[in-house]
């Protein structure tokens, strides 16, 4: 199972999905209305690691997370 | 880098930098404190912080000060902060001014742009996220197919 985080003011719990790309995750995420619409202006990392690929491949364990836009400072 | 609860206090902070490299023999350290300003209604800023990949990114900026002989540092608040109070500071130390000049510059910069921290407006005691004034960071969209 790969564990998707939403981060920051997505304000949604962590969900578990059966996926083996992130094109996959992708996918899924489109189909829920209230999560598909931070996808568009949202970076993604996988463990942690900032990705620019979609065909990254994901192994069981591995964690998602969904950075919504920013503004430190 | 260090994350602070609520307000930084920019005084201690900053004698702290610079006694700790005082003796360091950089010839130049160029600082930035960002203040809450109090702006319509607005009684505090709120952050949120993940600080797995701002520790990564701070990484990154330090390797990248290193080659230049120069060092980053940088404190940032977790929670509310009040208006006329710090939430920011960060400071560059190197050999000569030159290199603190422009790196702070670029560095404030990319801080704005791909530090994973989200700013939340209160108003009247509610949490409001700072949409408007926010940035999708680098790689935005991967998941809409827009890269």
């Amino acid at each position: 199972m790969i564990k998707v985080e939403f981060l920051g003011p997505i304000g949604k719990d962590p969900i578990y999905v059966e996926a083996s790309t992130l094109r996959e995750i992708a996918s899924k995420l489109n189909d829920d209305e209230s999560i598909a619409q931070w996808l568009s202006s949202s970076a993604v990392a996988v463990n942690d690691r900032l990705v620019k690929d979609l065909d990254i491949v994901l192994n069981d364990g591995d964690r998602v997370s969904i950075l919504p836009p920013v503004c430190g400072g | 880098m260090k994350i602070y609860n609520g307000s930084l206090e920019v005084e201690a902070i900053f004698n702290q930098w610079y006694n700790e490299e005082k003796e360091s023999n950089y010839g130049a350290n160029v600082s930035f404190v960002g203040v809450v300003r109090a702006e319509d209604e607005i009684e505090a800023l709120s952050f949120d912080i993940y600080e797995p990949i701002l520790f990564e990114w701070f990484n990154q900026w330090q390797e990248k000060a290193k080659q230049l002989g120069a060092k980053i540092k940088m404190a940032h608040s977790l929670g509310d902060v009040k208006v006329h109070t710090s939430s920011f500071m960060c400071a560059i130390f190197s050999p000569k001014r030159r290199v603190a000049l422009e790196l702070i510059d670029v560095f404030v910069e990319d801080f704005k742009a791909n530090a994973p921290i989200w700013k939340y407006d209160i108003i009247g005691g509610k949490r409001v996220y700072a949409q408007e004034r926010s940035t999708p960071m680098s790689g935005a969209g991967i998941l809409k197919g827009l890269l």
